[in-house]
C-alpha cells in the first residue's frame, strides 16, 4: 500500500463521489415522487392509467438498471431522442427507483384497513384530505424499512453509471487502474469512498426504523 | 417508419448468440443460488443463536454485503485477488464467488427472518407434547419456515439474474457483451441496431425475471 499514491488520488475520488451523490440524490428524490404518484394511482384503481402504471412497474422491476441505461443512452438516440449522460443517469435511476418505491408504498397502503378511508369520508373529509391526513402518514411509517432498503439499493446501483461514461467512483477506479496499475490502492479507495457514502445512510436508516416502530396504529 | 434495427436479429446466428449470452447470465445466477441456499440456511440458523461472538461476526458480514455495491465486490475479487495473492481467478468463477457471497448473506437474513417469525408458542407446544429438540426443529419449525421462505428465495433468484448484468464489466461475455459485439459488427449495414438490440435485451431480461416472479406469486397465494 503506497500512501503517497493514495494522497494523490484522493481529490479525483472526491470529485467522483460528489457526482455519485448528486446524481444519486436527484434520482432518489424523483423516484420517491414518482413512486408515490404511481402507488396512489394503482391503489385507487384509476381506470386506464392504473393498468399503464402497473405495466411500467413490472417492466422496470424486472430489468437491471444497466440494461435500462444502455437502452436510454445508446438505444434512444437511434430513434432521434438524444439524452445527455447525466440526465440519462438521473432518469434511469428515477424510473427504476420509482417502480420499487411504488411497490413499497402500495404495500404500505394495503396494510391500512379500508375502514379508515371510509371513516374519514364519513367524517366529511374529501378523498384527497383523507389520503393526505389519514392514509399517507400511516402508510409511510409502515413502509419505512423497505423504503430505507430501497434507498441503499438505489445508491448502490449508481455504481453502473460508469458504463455510460459518467465519471463516478467506479469509472475513476477503473481509469486509474488502467493508467498506473496501482490496483490495490485504487480498490482500497473505492471501498473507502463507498463506505463514506453508504455507511451513514445505513446507520441513519436503522435509527429511523427503530424510532418509527412505535408509530404503529391500532395495536 | 424509421429503421429500428431489429432485423439484425435474424441475420446469421445473431439471435442464438444473444440467447446463448442470456444462458450464461442465467447459469451464473443459478449456480450461485444453488451454492447460497444451503449456506444461507446454515447462516440463518447461526444468526438466531444468542452467542455474542457469532452475532457480531454475522452482523458485520451482513452489513458488508448490504453496503458494498456488487460491482465493487466483483472488482475486488477479480482485480484485487490477482494483485494481492497472485491468483488467476477467471471472470466467471469470480462472479460466481461474489454472487454466492452476496446470496448467502441475503438468504441467511431471509432464513433468520422466517425462523424468528414462527411464534414462540409453536416451540413451547411442541415441547409440551414431549418432542425432542431435533423433532421440534424438523417436524414443526422447518416445514413452516420453508413455506414462508420459498417465495422469498425465488425473489432472490430474480434479483440475482438482474445483477448478473454487471458481470460484463469484468469481461464475462454474457448477453449485454454479445449485444455490443453484434452492434459493432453491423455498424455499417444497420446503424440503428443499438435501439432494436438493447430493446430486445430489455425484453429478454424482463421475461426471464417476470416469469420467475409469477411463480413466486403463485406459490405465495397457494400457501397462504
Amino acid at each position: 500500500m503506497d500512501w503517497l499514491v493514495i494522497q494523490d488520488y484522493l481529490p479525483l475520488y472526491q470529485e467522483a463521489m460528489w457526482l455519485t451523490l448528486r446524481i444519486g440524490w436527484m434520482g432518489i428524490i424523483l423516484s420517491i415522487v414518482l413512486g408515490l404518484i404511481c402507488a396512489t394511482i394503482v391503489h385507487n384503481k384509476v381506470p386506464i392509467l392504473g393498468r399503464l402504471v402497473k405495466i411500467y412497474i413490472e417492466m422496470f422491476r424486472n430489468t437491471p438498471l444497466l440494461v435500462q441505461l444502455f437502452f436510454l443512452y445508446f438505444g434512444l438516440p437511434k430513434v432521434g431522442l438524444l439524452i445527455p449522460a447525466q440526465t440519462c443517469g438521473i432518469l434511469g435511476l428515477a424510473l427504476l427507483g420509482g417502480s420499487y418505491m411504488a411497490e413499497t408504498f402500495r404495500s404500505g397502503f394495503e396494510a391500512i384497513d379500508r375502514i379508515q378511508m371510509e371513516t374519514a369520508l364519513s367524517l366529511g373529509m374529501t378523498r384527497g384530505q383523507a389520503m393526505r391526513h389519514v392514509i399517507l402518514p400511516q402508510a409511510v411509517s409502515i413502509s419505512v424499512p423497505a423504503f430505507v432498503a430501497n434507498i441503499i439499493f438505489l445508491l448502490k446501483e449508481t455504481s453502473v453509471f460508469s458504463t455510460i461514461s459518467l465519471m463516478d467512483l467506479m469509472f475513476t477506479a477503473k481509469d486509474l487502474i488502467g493508467l498506473y496499475y496501482k490496483t490495490t490502492e485504487c480498490l482500497f479507495l473505492l471501498v473507502v469512498f463507498y463506505l463514506i457514502i453508504l455507511l451513514p445512510v445505513s446507520i441513519l436508516g436503522s435509527l429511523i426504523e427503530r424510532r418509527l416502530r412505535y408509530a404503529g396504529f391500532g395495536d | 417508419m424509421p429503421d429500428l434495427g431489429i432485423d439484425v436479429l435474424w441475420k446469421g446466428k445473431n439471435l442464438s448468440r444473444l440467447l446463448g449470452g442470456l444462458w450464461i447470465a442465467l447459469r451464473i445466477s443459478f449456480v450461485s443460488v444453488l451454492i447460497s441456499i444451503p449456506l444461507g440456511i446454515l447462516l440463518g440458523i447461526v444468526m438466531t443463536w444468542k452467542n455474542p461472538i457469532t452475532r457480531a461476526i454475522t452482523r458485520i458480514y451482513l452489513e458488508i454485503v448490504r453496503i458494498m455495491p456488487q460491482l465493487v465486490l466483483l472488482f475486488l475479487v477479480f482485480f484485487g485477488t490477482t494483485r494481492v495473492f497472485g491468483w488467476n481467478v477467471s471472470a466467471e468463477l469470480s462472479s460466481i464467488l461474489v454472487f454466492s457471497f452476496w446470496g448467502t448473506a441475503e438468504m441467511g437474513d431471509l432464513v433468520r427472518g422466517a425462523i424468528v417469525s414462527i411464534p414462540k408458542h409453536q416451540y413451547e407446544s411442541a415441547a409440551a407434547l414431549g418432542m425432542s429438540r431435533a423433532q421440534i426443529y424438523f417436524d414443526v419449525i422447518v416445514p413452516q419456515t420453508l413455506r414462508r421462505l420459498l417465495p422469498l428465495s425465488i425473489n432472490l433468484i430474480t434479483r440475482m439474474i438482474k445483477t448478473t448484468s454487471l458481470v460484463m464489466m469484468i469481461g464475462v461475455v454474457e448477453v449485454l457483451k454479445v449485444t455490443q459485439q453484434i452492434i459493432e459488427a453491423n455498424r455499417t449495414t444497420s446503424p440503428n441496431a443499438a435501439f432494436g438490440l438493447y430493446g430486445t435485451v430489455f425484453v429478454l431480461y424482463f421475461l426471464a425475471c417476470w416469469l420467475i416472479g409469477l411463480l413466486a406469486k403463485y406459490l405465495e397465494k397457494k400457501w397462504e
